[in-house]
């Protein structure tokens, strides 16, 4: 059995890892990832986890170091956020072709700049297109199950595919937190030895990373293509797994009270909890009010997407990172090209908002709901409005 | 060799035959080629060791030959041989 | 014919006959540098695994679906060759302890061009060196960005005219002296560093076998003659470097811990750097004064490091 405890969430997070079995580990400190990497170290070294904790120069080589591992066979992690995750962005479409299912928390910061070291999401958001399978989490015990789960996707032989975990830097990183940690003995059931498709071993000589002209590039995109959206049955069937054997449950996309919703609100990670408090609020005054949680970002699970927000009204999409001279917020796009060849969808709303920190409190999320309710004519709809930014 | 199409593609485009570069035959970039001629050479192998595609080999006799697939005609060979048993002629 | 009155007859038979990069590579007729490549995969043997940066050398020996390699190889990025590396030998470490993979001893190796090694990955190559991974990395100079269109690099040679140092009326070419490399991997206090050219094989070879044996970071530092770059003809590949050496503009030495030695294959008297210069249309335009400049520094540099062997050989501690 798992047992009860609290702790920091970055912490707990090192934690999880540390009950994967993990080979390898390569980190560059970067606030607020430092503490993952911080408690992982401690973990190796005081003997509880048996990997190579190997302290890089930089997220450029931390990301390479571990393409390298991986390469090897080995299981292997890293950790970064904002200007480490910017720094190794040349990196993250060389280990996703390469088909290397590394995992990588992100403990989510706006990018400079300025420099700031706040929470926002504007260091993920320009990974998207990178093949990574791209998950958020909610809270501390998401960022624990999935920091888990994200080895047992990865290495799946119909995936092997790299994962990203998105957990809201200090927002989320940085809360102690009650949750349940799984016991190592779960852990070893749940998440069966890494089986790699090709290993760097003069055992069988291989060649990795091999240069493509435009004879094969065309291809090797489309399979690129083909394994991520596949990647989605994969995700679904492991959060049952997970589901099953602990009792919590992920879906991915989650719904808060959203069957009879007429303006539904539409969030990406820890903003959710306090989103689902004002839609609490809304409901006890009457408002047909409900909540869309997205969980995973890159496959981008249009079906599920459009199941759930086509019979609303109106759509508020938040988003924590902006496209600048562009369509509005990364999330907003993509809701609205899901929703485009749709005959009944709702009218999409998007706010940018809680950049680099800045605090939404639950009054923020139903002053969103009430300026969209109050345009009865429409005219607000499919743009986007920086949220709460003094004029 | 017909191409493969993206379903054939090996996972991560890992390439699993060793040397497989060897399929594709550089001997034809040659405008020239060495010959050697086996009365001056005293079979030391310099013309072995700096070739640069690895393609002169040692024959059962002790004398060396270039294999003509490979062999790019770039003359070090014939200008390191210090017995002077190589030349080169140019193709015709 | 220094090379001849040196060489040991009937080197095939000491040479690792083996041929871990095959034929059908795409390098440029007269290629030093691929000499050098192949040279260093018959030395490591079979146990190796190696990293390699993008450059003339990852293209023209990875053509998908194919590959000219016969030990294992992977190819990341431009600038971490040696991260990547750093992370092989992590990895591999980590399995053969715990028993997931099967026990044989293997070698890692990075590799990389002058640009990837002295410019855009320097500092991974700093990185790795610095954490003591038992690696080798092999710098494989051509002294400019040849894969990219003969672009000066911190390697590129005073007095060289390349495609974005161009001699013209008003320059000589490159205008800043070549980095010193070896010095600067001397610096990091691991236990080996080497200059190798492919034009001295058995030199190459003894030193690469050196570096293998050494459990810790070594570093290689070898002169690839690039006739293509250089505008020299295909067939002076291997005596072109043989001249580098013999002027001192490229010194075969070795450092162990700390002590210097020069490779027996430098000659007592250094030829005039004129001698290597005029074979090599990079360095056509250079007048008597400024190869004299070039001169003074060569034999500065060369007293130099004859002054470090002499002082800091093995034996002094």
């Amino acid at each position: 059995m798992g047992k009860r405890m609290g702790m920091e969430v970055a912490m707990a997070v090192a934690e999880a890892v540390g009950l994967c079995n993990i080979d390898m580990a390569a980190v560059y400190p970067i606030t607020p990832q430092s503490h993952i990497a911080e408690h992982l170290s401690d973990l190796v070294a005081n003997g509880e986890v048996d990997a190579e904790f190997v302290t890089v120069e930089s997220e450029h080589s931390a990301m390479s170091a571990v393409i390298g591992a991986s390469g090897t066979g080995a299981r292997s992690y890293t950790a970064t956020s904002s200007q480490g995750l910017m720094y190794m962005h040349e990196l993250l479409p060389i280990a996703s072709a390469m088909r290397l299912p590394i995992t990588m928390a992100i403990a989510n910061r706006a990018v400079s700049g300025p420099l700031n070291i706040l929470n926002d999401h504007s260091d993920i958001m320009p990974q998207r297109d990178s093949g990574w399978i791209s998950i958020f989490v909610e809270n501390g015990q998401e960022a624990i199950d999935m920091s888990i789960i994200a080895f047992k996707i990865a290495e799946h032989q119909d995936v092997m595919l790299p994962v990203n975990i998105n957990i809201d830097g200090f927002q989320l990183t940085h809360m102690v937190e009650p949750f349940e940690m799984p016991s190592q003995e779960e852990v070893n059931k749940f998440l069966p030895p890494f089986v790699p498709h090709a290993t760097l071993h003069p055992a069988k000589p291989v060649t990795m990373g091999a240069f493509a002209m435009s004879d094969y590039f065309p291809e090797i995109m489309k399979a690129k293509d083909e394994a991520l959206k596949n990647s989605k049955k994969v995700v679904v069937d492991v959060f049952n797994e997970w589901g099953k054997m602990f009792g919590r449950n992920y879906k991915l996309v989650e719904t808060y009270k959203t069957d009879d919703a007429e303006v539904i609100m539409l969030t990406m990670g820890s903003m959710g909890e306090t989103a689902q408090m004002a839609i609490d609020q809304l409901r006890a005054k009457g408002i047909k009010a409900g909540l869309v949680k997205l969980r995973l970002w890159r496959p981008f699970p249009f079906e599920e997407i459009k199941a759930v927000i086509k019979n609303a009204k109106k759509l508020i999409v938040t988003d924590r990172a902006i496209s600048f001279g562009g369509p509005g917020g990364p999330v907003f796009s993509e809701i609205k090209s899901a929703m485009y060849a749709e005959t009944q969808r709702p009218l999409i709303y998007n706010y940018i908002y809680g950049l680099g920190g800045r605090d939404v409190p639950v009054g923020d999320f139903i002053g969103m709901f009430e300026r969209v309710i109050a345009d009865t004519a429409n005219q607000l709809a499919d743009t986007y409005e920086f949220w709460g930014v003094r004029e | 060799m017909a191409l493969k199409t993206w379903k054939e593609l090996p996972i991560g485009c890992v390439v699993s035959e060793p040397g497989s570069a060897s399929e594709y035959h550089t001997g034809s970039w040659r405008s020239q080629r060495p010959v050697w001629d086996n009365q001056k050479c005293i079979k030391c192998g310099i013309c072995y060791v700096f070739c640069p595609e690895g393609c002169v080999q040692q024959m059962e006799d002790g004398f060396f030959q270039a294999d003509m697939d490979y062999c790019k005609g770039c003359g070090i060979c014939a200008h390191e041989c210090w017995p002077r048993a190589i030349k080169m002629i140019e193709e015709g | 014919m220094s090379i001849v009155e040196n060489f040991d007859l009937f080197a095939p038979r000491l040479i690792n006959k083996k041929e871990l990069l095959s034929p059908g590579h795409r390098a440029c007729s007269g290629c030093a540098e691929v000499l050098a490549v192949r040279l260093m995969a018959k030395a490591l043997g079979e146990n190796t695994v190696i990293a390699s940066a993008t450059g003339c050398m990852e293209i023209i020996s990875s053509m998908f679906p194919t590959t000219a390699w016969r030990v294992p190889w992977v190819h990341v990025a431009f600038e971490n060759a040696a991260s990547v590396a750093s992370g092989i030998e992590a990895g591999i470490k980590a399995l053969r302890k715990k028993g997931k993979i099967d026990d044989r001893y293997v070698k890692v190796v990075g590799m990389g061009g002058d640009g990837a090694t002295m410019d855009i990955g320097f500092q991974a190559l700093s990185g790795a060196m610095e954490r003591g991974h038992d690696m080798i990395y092999v710098c494989f100079d051509n002294e400019a960005y040849m894969n990219t269109g003969i672009q000066r690099s911190s390697a590129t040679p005073m007095g060289a005219s390349t495609t974005t140092a161009p001699a013209g009326k008003v320059s000589i070419g490159q205008k800043t002296w070549k980095k010193n490399m070896p010095e600067i991997l001397v610096a990091h206090g691991i236990p080996y560093v080497a200059t190798v050219c492919p034009s001295y094989p058995l030199d190459f070879i003894r030193k690469m076998e050196k570096a293998k044996s050494i459990k810790g970071p070594s570093y290689i530092h070898c002169f690839s003659v690039c006739p293509t770059g250089w505008r020299c003809p295909s067939h002076q590949a291997v005596s072109m470097g043989r001249l580098a050496v013999e002027t001192g503009v490229f010194p075969l030495y070795e450092v162990e811990d700390g002590h210097y030695r020069l490779s027996p294959d430098m000659p007592k008297k250094l030829k005039p750097i004129k001698d290597y210069f005029k074979g090599q249309g990079r360095f056509r335009h250079l007048g008597p004064e400024e190869i004299d400049k070039i001169q003074e520094k060569v034999t500065t540099e060369f007293n130099k490091l004859k002054e470090k062997a002499k002082f800091l050989k093995t034996g002094n501690v």
